[in-house]
């Protein structure tokens, strides 16, 4: 099923066209009003005007996430506020969030993007939506819920947590589309199993799963444990949030990429280099229709893969493989944005200590943890128990209040964190996804 | 009248313990009393040792996180009902203590309690103005 036939089977030749036509916009529009963007254009010496085919995306510079954070909070906007209607914000590298705006407009292009998204994975007007995705800064919320409205499905705006009433809306109310982490389906699951309701017995036909990583074993436990089609969606707040590429119910078979919306590029992430088509590599968008916040070759550090051909679903645009990790050391925990450099910020704020830390992430049942360990010297040690336990409960609580992440910290004995020559082992990723 | 200790950060790990006290046993520095504090992932191993300097040199030497603490050691009676009277004295005094360990001497009729407190001097004050023998660090070491 497709939401809108026009923009998502057309011709090769007409797309491209609209691409550029809309690319020529977006760079003339962040070159006059993003002091950012018109700094760097002049570094590299590229004009407005030089960009007459799409081949010329490839001389515009890069824009890295340092770039937001360097712009913290407005600086990337290109309308004034009076015209923002919404903001969003995901995790930055450090303490500062990634900020995000949204013009009327962009909103309804986000809509739309969203509408399409749902009916390619499966939903229609005449379906009801649970939507456990959390509502606020993070985007998955309301993206799907204004998506779904956009539809004309019926949502339920449940958001995260709170799972035995979950259970008890899926009882009663019937909906028949997931949204949500594909980790907190399998939860929400187990939990029905406890309550002694079998999830397979529910009027669920699909679920649209993503914001955070996850493989095809994982997709067919979904699929056997609550009997529906499971589709992977990929999206990030600095392009739009949900609604950049979606699986189609009928192939599930590659992401689908909005082209008409966003040109996505895959290149080698140390020479940033072109790829071509097929060959797996870092994933760069460049937003062409968005207003409050455009962005121009943005480096997402996902590594994932383009295929051309058309799918037998009808759509011609481009599809991404599933997300295969990241060129950077950002982990997702629980659907959160955790960057290493963000713990050592928070542990770097008590006097005396090392700054040798180590991040483990591990999966107990269907919950990513997080365990911090952190070196003890003189310092910082103490020969009573409560000190260095209130100074575990304290960096827990730091933790907790700047990543929005419970994780347990552990206090480990000098030199006990491997040093490798170059760079640290920061992270140990236990998790098998 | 204060005795100096030594603590040592150990992880919850087979074999640390002997680690620490092999190093001692090779410098030829003898134990002359030790407590363990646990918890489910790290541990603090308090001493008192015949050479306290050398001690904490050698253990940094391999790596272990070395503290020194002042800490007051008491002669007890070795009959029912000691300890309760110095701890009545401590609490009468509003003395609060962080923690405590105790060991028998080998030849006399007494006990040796090592106490931590806040306040040491406060402390060491009440004790002798209460009667209490305070046992000094030359003492003690040599015992």
């Amino acid at each position: 099923m497709i939401y809108n036939e026009e923009y998502e089977t057309m011709p090769r030749e007409a797309l491209e066209a609209i691409q550029l036509r809309r690319l020529q916009k977006t760079v003339a529009r962040v070159y006059n009003t993003v002091p950012f963007y018109k700094k760097r254009f002049d570094e590299v010496g590229v004009k407005v005007d030089d960009v007459s085919s799409l081949d010329d995306l490839r001389r515009l510079p890069f824009t890295y996430k340092d770039n937001l954070r360097d712009n913290y909070p407005f600086g990337m906007f290109t309308v004034p506020m009076d015209d923002v209607v919404r903001i969003h914000a995901s995790s930055g590298t450090t303490g500062k969030p990634t900020v995000v705006g949204y013009t009327a407009r962009d909103i309804q292009t986000w809509s739309e993007l969203m509408a399409r998204t749902l009916m390619a994975g499966g939903a229609t007007r005449g379906d009801m939506i649970h939507n456990a995705y959390g509502y606020g800064l993070f985007t998955g919320g309301l993206g799907f819920h204004y998506g779904a409205e956009k539809l004309g499905a019926s949502v339920i705006p449940i958001s995260g947590g709170n799972t035995k009433r979950q259970v008890m809306i899926m009882t009663d109310f019937g909906p028949t589309i997931l949204t949500c982490t594909p980790s907190y389906a399998l939860l929400i699951a187990e939990v029905a199993e406890e309550m002694g309701v079998d999830f397979r017995e529910f009027n669920f036909k699909a679920g649209i799963f993503g914001a955070e990583p996850w493989s095809e074993q994982m997709r067919e436990e979904i699929e056997r444990k609550l009997n529906i089609k499971a589709m992977d969606i990929y999206g990030l707040s600095e392009i739009i949030g949900p609604g950049v590429s979606v699986e189609c119910i009928e192939a599930q078979n590659g992401l689908h990429i909005f082209e008409d919306h966003f040109i996505p590029e895959i290149i080698d992430p140390d020479t940033e280099e072109v790829l071509p088509y097929g060959t797996p590599g870092e994933l760069v968008f460049t937003t062409i229709t968005k207003e409050a916040f455009p962005v121009i070759r943005y480096r997402t550090r996902d590594i994932s893969v383009l295929y051309p051909e058309p799918c037998r679903c009808g759509r011609t645009i481009v599809r991404m493989g599933r997300v295969q990790g990241r060129s950077d050391d950002m982990l997702i925990i629980r659907g959160v944005n955790v960057f290493p450099s963000q713990i050592e910020s928070v542990i770097m704020e008590i006097d005396g200590i090392e700054p040798y830390y180590q991040l483990e992430v591990a999966r107990e049942g269907r919950l990513d943890t997080l365990t911090v360990k952190v070196e003890v010297n003189e310092k910082v040690f103490s020969d009573e128990v409560k000190n260095l336990q209130n100074m575990e409960r304290k960096l827990e609580k730091n933790i907790k209040e700047m990543l929005s992440v419970s994780a347990q910290v552990k206090l480990v004995e000098p030199k006990s964190i491997q040093r490798s020559e170059g760079k640290a082992v920061r992270v140990i990723d236990k998790r098998e996804i | 009248m204060k005795v100096e200790q030594i603590s040592i950060f150990l992880e919850n790990k087979a074999g640390r313990l002997a680690e620490v006290t092999g190093i001692l046993g090779r410098e030829d520095i003898n134990i002359r009393a030790l407590a363990l504090a646990d918890t489910s992932d790290f541990g603090i191993l308090r001493l008192i040792v015949n050479d306290h300097e050398k001690a904490k040199q050698v253990l940094k030497e391999q790596g272990f996180t070395v503290g020194r603490t002042e800490v007051v050691a008491v002669e007890v009676e070795d009959r029912p009902g000691g300890l309760n009277n110095i701890l009545q004295i401590l609490f009468e005094n509003g003395i609060n203590v962080e923690y405590m360990y105790a060991f028998v001497q080998q030849s006399g009729q007494n006990a040796v309690i090592i106490f931590r407190f806040d306040d040491i001097d406060n402390a060491v004050d009440v004790l002798m103005q209460n009667g209490v023998t305070v046992i000094g660090g030359e003492k003690l070491y040599a015992m």
